[in-house]
């Protein structure tokens, strides 16, 4: 492995990415929804507690759905307590996800589907890199930054989640095991599937905005969750966070195996 | 010096789909020569050079570039070979410093020698006061300078140029020619020339092959080409204004050649043998007609692409057993 080829491309790939709006931008505004907004509005949810027409009208029925496992979690608090870790515990777990799925897609689409529409690939399939080794930088590339911006996000999500639940709580409420094994194992595993899922898609689509809508599709399994979660079907818990990040690695196996199969240099030069 | 070719090639075959974009090419290219492709657009130039490197895998046929197989040591043989393509290909959102030490390091050159390098080409190419601005601000021919930079920054042993001088101003293109020249004959590298343009070919191009529709059909110096398919000469005759009446007689008596153009007292005489001259000039002058002057045109490489690619193609003695030459009557660009 050429470690020094595979350093410069990912290093450049980092410097020129930010610089287009259609990655800048929802890396900007989704992370602020979801690590900001979201956790600071539980801040107001004892507030809205019996106002009608409010999702926290009728916490008692939504309760009542969850699965007993997760009521007994709940059952020392109050009924504000109770609301409180459920949204920022629980609830906004899956959502948090749709961070490094996000990064991870869009940042693929611009390296590999960008790099095509710019007509910058066919210097690189000039150069004396293996097939291997430029299909590895360009998913360093979009997988590096999607994890560090998972893990930056854990901090900063544990921080306005424990600002915003101090009030109500009077103690630190994150992290736990469960958001420990979200970030470390099942954050990376999703980065992970947005980027194989980019990655094949990106072999076929012509322009970045192309693989960037087509790749949205993989946020679908990750709205499962949500929906799952929300219907009182599942509830997210160490073991379950360790069964789907096994299911995702290996979903991500098969996708980057497929993934390297069509990335051929002369296949991609076929293609110029 | 080595003479051993640095470029060999066996019946080398691409398609895509029904086009077959290089069709059973055979030729060598030697070390130290600058070899140029010649051909319309869609003749398979570029695919040619995507084959020598190992980006695209051939259908048929075998090449050896620098003695390594394009398509097994791909990556050995790249690290030799500079490729300034068609498509300047550069990255727009980088400076042209940092596109420069991005493939310096793609390359390998030594780290320590990094910036170094990449200062000497950037003054070398007059881009040093643009260096640190995107290349998104400069201009077609900046970019392609700054193209071929980069296909130098390892100092390659063989470099593939595809069209190096389109789309720049006479003077960024002349200062190409000059750069090609230098490093065809005095740094010994060999150069693979891909053009349109024929004047470049003819200046700096020690041999060129003629493709069409992927297939080889004339290769050689340029002079031997010329000698070998242009068969007929342009031809300027000067004669005292009295004899003009009387060469004018005997060009359309002896020879058949009725009312020759005439230029500011010059006769322009078309479709004349190269082996004839000797007879036409005697017959003239024992006729009496007082020659000033008589220029033969050397035929140009541009009169022996025509002859190969025009539609007056009349039977005649087929120097490579492909296609026929004939007279050369039309094509007169210059
Ligand atoms: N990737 C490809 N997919 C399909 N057809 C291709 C591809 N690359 C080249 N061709 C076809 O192969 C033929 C040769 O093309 P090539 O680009 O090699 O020609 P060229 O001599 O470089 O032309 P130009 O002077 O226009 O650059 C053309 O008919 C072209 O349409
Ligand atoms: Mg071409």
């Amino acid at each position: 492995m050429n470690w020094r080829a595979i350093r410069a491309i990912v290093r450049k790939d980092l410097k020129v990415v930010f610089q287009n709006k259609g990655v800048s931008v929802p890396l900007i505004v989704v992370p602020t929804i979801i690590l900001i907004a979201l956790p600071a509005l539980a801040a107001f949810a004892p507030a809205l507690q019996g106002v009608p027409g409010t999702p926290f009208a009728g916490l008692d029925t939504f309760l009542q759905q969850m699965p007993p496992a997760l009521q007994a979690q709940l059952a020392g608090y109050s009924e504000s307590q109770a609301m409180v870790v459920l949204v920022l515990v629980y609830l906004l777990a899956p959502m948090y996800l749709i961070l490094p799925l996000m990064v991870a897609s869009v940042i693929a689409a611009d390296s590999f589907a960008g790099e095509k529409e710019r007509k910058t690939l066919e210097a690189l399939l000039y150069t004396p890199t293996t097939d291997r080794e430029l299909f590895l930088a360009k998913l360093l590339s979009a997988w590096l930054p999607a994890v560090g911006v998972a893990w930056a996000g854990f901090l900063l999500y544990t921080t306005t989640a424990n600002l915003a639940a101090w009030p109500t709580m009077g103690r630190i409420l994150l992290p736990n095991a469960m958001w420990i094994a979200l970030a470390g194992w099942l954050a990376p595993a999703v980065a992970g599937l947005g980027l194989g899922f980019t990655v094949v898609i990106s072999a076929r689509a012509q322009s970045f905005q192309e693989a960037y809508q087509l790749g949205a599709v993989v946020v679908v399994p990750i709205l499962a969750l949500v929906i799952g979660q929300a219907a009182g079907v599942l509830y997210f818990q160490v073991g379950l966070v360790f069964g789907i990040g096994l299911l995702f690695w290996a979903a991500d196996a098969v996708l980057l195996w497929f993934g390297g199969r069509i990335f051929r240099r002369s296949e991609l030069a076929a293609r110029l | 010096m080595e003479r051993k070719p640095v470029i060999v090639v066996q019946d080398l075959t691409r398609r895509f789909g029904e086009v077959v974009a290089v069709d059973h090419l055979t030729l060598e290219v030697v070390p130290g020569e600058i070899f140029g492709f010649l051909g319309h657009n869609g003749a398979g130039k570029t695919t040619t050079v995507r084959l020598l490197n190992g980006i695209l895998t051939p259908h048929g046929g075998t090449a050896r570039v620098l003695g390594l197989d394009p398509v097994h040591d791909g990556p050995a043989l790249r690290r030799r070979t500079g490729v300034l393509t068609e498509n300047p290909s550069l990255d727009e959102r980088l400076t042209g410093r940092e596109n420069l030490s991005l493939y310096a390091d793609l390359y390998g050159v030594p780290p320590g020698e990094v910036p170094r390098r990449t200062e000497e080409l950037l003054q070398f190419f007059e881009l040093a006061d643009r260096a640190d601005q995107k290349v998104g601000t400069y201009s077609k021919g900046m970019k392609q300078r700054l193209a071929l930079a980069r296909a130098l920054v390892h100092e390659p042993e063989l470099i593939f140029l595809d069209e190096p001088t389109a789309g720049l101003d006479p003077v960024a293109a002349r200062h190409v020619h000059t750069l090609i020249a230098r490093m065809g004959h005095e740094q010994q590298r060999t150069v693979l020339l891909c053009t349109h343009n024929l004047v470049e070919a003819q200046k700096l191009c020690h041999r060129v092959a003629v493709l069409e529709h992927g297939r080889l059909i004339a290769l050689g110096t340029p002079t031997d080409l010329a000698r070998q398919w242009v068969r007929s000469h342009r031809l300027e005759l000067e004669v005292a204004p009295d004899s003009l009446p009387m060469a004018q007689a005997v060009l359309q008596t002896r020879w058949g050649i009725s009312n020759p153009l005439l230029e500011n007292e010059t006769l322009i005489l078309t479709g004349v043998a190269r082996e004839t001259i000797p007879d036409l000039v005697a017959s003239l002058v024992t006729a009496g007609v007082r020659i000033y002057r008589l220029t033969p045109q050397e035929p140009t490489l541009e009169d022996v692409y025509f002859a190969l690619h025009g539609e007056d193609r009349a039977p005649g003695p087929p120097p490579l057993g492909i296609l026929h030459a004939g007279p050369d009557t039309k094509g007169r660009k210059r």
